[in-house]
């Protein structure tokens, strides 16, 4: 739910606050949710809070199994479900 | 011997620290300086320097085409532009989108006591600015002043004469199935401008308001094709609302492509933020033309030529709907309706 | 824009369609439920629909907060607003919702109640920091995303003592409402609707982790797989469901990778420990009473809790004749059951919740796809 997007941290600011960039746009925010941010990650954010750090090596995982998944052809044994499943 | 009367000497408006009050409207001697020293100098042509209610214009040839426009901007001022010249070219526009030569234009103040003289003085620079590079000027107008908290500032009307060939037959209602849309540029860029300087939503960005005089484009799009269809500029409600405006006229469908509409990326970005859809932010400097289908390149050609038409693109087409629906084929390969704005366009949080 | 626009991708997009018609055996029907709000927009806005072949149904659940905030909740926010003199601030989705006697909190500010319309809960902060003379009270709402920012702003509300501050807290709990829907009759006893599995709401599950969704797969079994907020994301889960359902399978699985962790956000986990609780019970709109499903502030932070500051009361209210946002909330009927659908109740005049958020299953259908010619083949 919600209307959060993935933006880059381009500024840290005291009080837990940082300046974050989205293809140009800025906006202050608050990092009091989150842990260890630093300039050049990219975090979701939502009503003016950064809720979590985004993996930048899941996501590429995420993107290539969207292409794996996508040529499976029926009767083709999956591709396992990298990084997917719950321990 | 002092306290002499100095014969035609009348103390200048103080730009500094003056204030509207009640009596620049009560049509006395303030007034008279308002008008004088403000409006006639800066729009400064010979139907005001006549000093007259009204103005007196020779008969055009052609159609008479006319159009009025209230604007109640706020912030008066933003990144682009202000509530000035959007009022000089907002008429122009409108005249424009008939196919017609815009002439004439006069403009109404409505002042609220208490305005700084001298944010009206920038105002009405932008418009006089706005009005002689567009080549239209402002012929006759009229003031007006309310008390304190019945105004926001300033409202100012504009309303514009201008004339139409008789070949020319540009309307609302002359979309035809198989007709090209033609999208004269990027979309958003007033909108988010504005949203920026909302209180409570204020990000940083770059996007300026996109507010300019369009009739030269329109002439050009005229010179090349001249039978097209429908002109329309995308105001309040975006290319959406416009859109389903003149199909509902015609009585037609559309069916756009959404990878072909322009939106420049920090707009989509900021439009990602507010949970806003650009398809509904309001532009002051764009066009759409609706053409029949073989004139769809040389339009697109003319816009590319000219400095307003640049980023300009083909982004659909009109299609046999009895319903009247306008439909986007989605870059990612599915299919929605693009319905009229409900209401106002509130940014989300979900 | 980097993570949003590789999620969006039409090719990608149309190799996972296939996938999808691939496997989805001809011979069952699958219906999935997509709890949270975010992705019903996501399905409309992208037409998912139409890309899914046409044994498989989405259903639209009750995972937008505005669309289960009762009637009688937001008329305690109009009535503080218009009538106690508080500056009311409210994040915008829940200016429009039409609560008693035809008013809403946009009409309330057209009749001059200071209605003020914020981002965040760091401007109604900023509010009452710049406004010592006003008492500001904050309309919150939403799922486990949103309650962490509300649990920062009485925190900081409290250190720096702002004593105009306060909380009108309408948060509510995920898991409870999937539980209320996998325990209805029609679902669980009476198989009226079929639900085969669950698309997993991205945002809320940051925080919250995926962890909690493992008692639904083991007591319902169901499959859920947590899906991110863009359109590759959604379609991959369903992928993901389809296979589940194929092999026999009721696991959680977590498409959502990149921003969602089994423990989810620790930090804000800890940070709405610190200011709320359960309640008892919670009214929500078309679901009734549900246990354990809503906080409220707790007793260290009660001075910020504007339920006891002004004392409100609260007052159930019935939905409007004929709407059923109820149903329509839990899955039972689809917008076109609704005879009040796009006649009397519309974007413009809404009657019921669901038509007022963009998410809202009334709204989405309304504006993306009321007359598509899917509309058939669902009734099938």
């Amino acid at each position: 739910m919600c209307l959060a997007i993935p933006v880059q941290v381009v500024k840290l600011l005291p009080g837990e606050n940082a300046v974050v960039d989205a293809a140009g746009v800025q906006k202050e925010i608050s990092l009091a949710l989150v842990q260890d941010v630093a300039v050049g990650d990219y975090v979701i954010l939502h009503v003016g809070y950064a809720l979590q750090k985004l993996d930048e090596d899941e996501a590429r995982r995420t993107l290539e199994l969207f292409a794996q998944m996508g040529q499976t052809a029926p009767g083709e044994a999956a591709p396992t479900v990298a990084g997917a499943t719950i321990p | 011997m002092g306290g002499t009367v100095k014969p035609g000497y009348v103390r200048g408006l103080d730009l500094k620290r003056g204030h509207i009050d009640l009596s620049h409207g009560s049509g006395g001697r303030a007034m008279a300086q308002l008008i004088e020293q403000m409006f006639v100098r800066a729009f400064d042509n010979e139907w005001l320097r006549q000093g007259n209610d009204s103005a007196c214009l020779p008969a055009p040839t052609g159609r008479i085409v006319m159009a009025t426009d209230s604007h109640v901007v706020s912030p008066l001022f933003f990144p682009g532009g202000d509530i000035g010249c959007l009022s000089v070219h907002g008429t122009i526009n409108d005249v424009a989108m008939s196919g017609a030569r815009p002439l004439y234009l006069c403009a109404s103040f409505i002042l609220e006591e208490g305005f700084p003289l001298g944010d009206l003085q920038r105002i009405v620079d932008s418009m006089a600015h706005a009005a002689r590079e567009a080549g239209v000027p402002i012929v006759t107008g009229d003031t007006k002043v309310v008390e304190q908290g019945k105004g926001d500032g300033v409202f100012i009307t504009t309303t514009g004469l201008g004339v139409v060939p008789e070949d020319v037959r540009v309307a609302g209602d002359r979309a035809r199935p198989g007709d090209a849309i033609v999208l004269s540029g990027p979309i958003g860029d007033h909108g988010v401008a504005i949203m920026s300087l909302r209180e409570n939503l204020s990000f940083t960005t770059s996007i300026s308001s996109d507010t300019a005089a369009l009739h030269g484009l329109v002439a050009a799009i005229l010179q090349v094709a001249p039978g097209i269809h429908c002109l329309r500029d995308p105001t309040r409600g975006g290319v959406a609302t416009t859109l389903n405006e003149i199909a509902t006229q015609s009585g037609v469908g559309m069916v756009l492509r959404e990878s072909a509409i322009p939106v420049r990326s920090e707009v989509a970005a900021a439009c990602e933020l507010l949970g806003l859809d650009p398809l509904y932010v309001a532009n002051e400097g764009k066009l759409v033309c609706i053409c029949p289908a073989e004139d769809a390149v040389a339009v697109l050609s003319a816009m590319h030529a000219h400095p307003l038409g640049q980023g300009a693109a083909i982004i659909g087409e009109v299609v046999e709907d009895a319903r009247c629906f306008v439909q986007m084929e989605t870059g990612f390969g599915g299919r929605r309706m693009v319905d009229w704005l409900s209401g106002e366009q509130l940014p989300r949080i979900c | 824009m980097k993570y949003i626009d590789e999620f969006r991708d039409g090719k990608l997009a149309r190799g996972l369609a296939q996938a999808i018609r691939a496997e989805a055996k001809p011979e069952r029907r699958y219906n999935f439920m997509e709890f949270c709000g975010g992705h019903t927009h996501a399905i409309s806005r992208y037409g998912i629909e139409g890309l899914l072949p046409p044994n498989l149904l989405m259903i639209h659940g009750p995972g937008c907060p505005v669309c289960v905030l009762p009637i009688g909740r937001v008329d305690s926010a109009i009535d503080l607003a218009l009538h106690r003199d508080v500056t009311l601030c409210t994040y915008g989705d829940v200016m429009r919702v039409p609560a008693s006697g035809q008013m809403s909190l946009m009409k309330a500010k057209a009749r001059g109640a200071d209605v003020r319309m914020v981002y965040s809960t760091l401007d109604a902060l900023r509010i009452a920091r710049d406004e010592p003379g006003r008492e500001v009270v904050f309309f919150a709402i939403g799922f486990e995303t949103t309650t962490p920012p509300t649990a920062v702003a009485i925190k900081q509300a409290h250190a720096q003592g702002l004593a105009n501050f306060s909380v009108f807290c309408n948060h509510v709990l995920t898991p409870a409402a999937i539980a209320n829907i996998l325990e209805s009759p029609e679902v669980r006893k009476l198989g009226t609707v079929p639900l085969d599995g669950f698309v997993g709401p991205a945002h809320v599950s940051t925080v919250i982790g995926s962890q909690p969704y493992e008692f639904f797969a083991e007591e319902y079994q169901k499959p859920v797989v947590i899906a991110g907020f863009e359109p590759l994301d959604v379609m991959q889960a369903i992928l993901m469901l389809v296979r589940q359902v194929n092999e026999g399978r009721a696991e959680v699985e977590n498409e959502f990778s990149r921003a969602v962790t089994p423990e989810g956000n620790e930090k804000a986990k800890a940070l709405v420990a610190e200011v709320f609780e359960l309640r008892r019970s919670f009214e929500w709109r078309g679901l009734g009473e549900v246990p354990y499903s809503a906080l409220r502030i707790k007793e260290a932070y009660r001075a910020f809790d504007a339920e006891i500051r002004f004392d409100l009361g609260y007052h159930a209210v019935a939905d409007a004749k004929g709407c059923e946002c109820g149903a329509i909330l839990r899955g039972v009927k689809r917008p076109e059951d609704c005879k009040l659908f796009g006649t009397v109740c519309t974007p413009e005049n809404p009657i019921g919740s669901c038509m007022v958020s963009s998410e809202g299953a009334c709204a989405a259908h309304y504006t993306y796809g009321r007359f598509d010619d899917r509309a058939a083949r669902k009734a099938g």
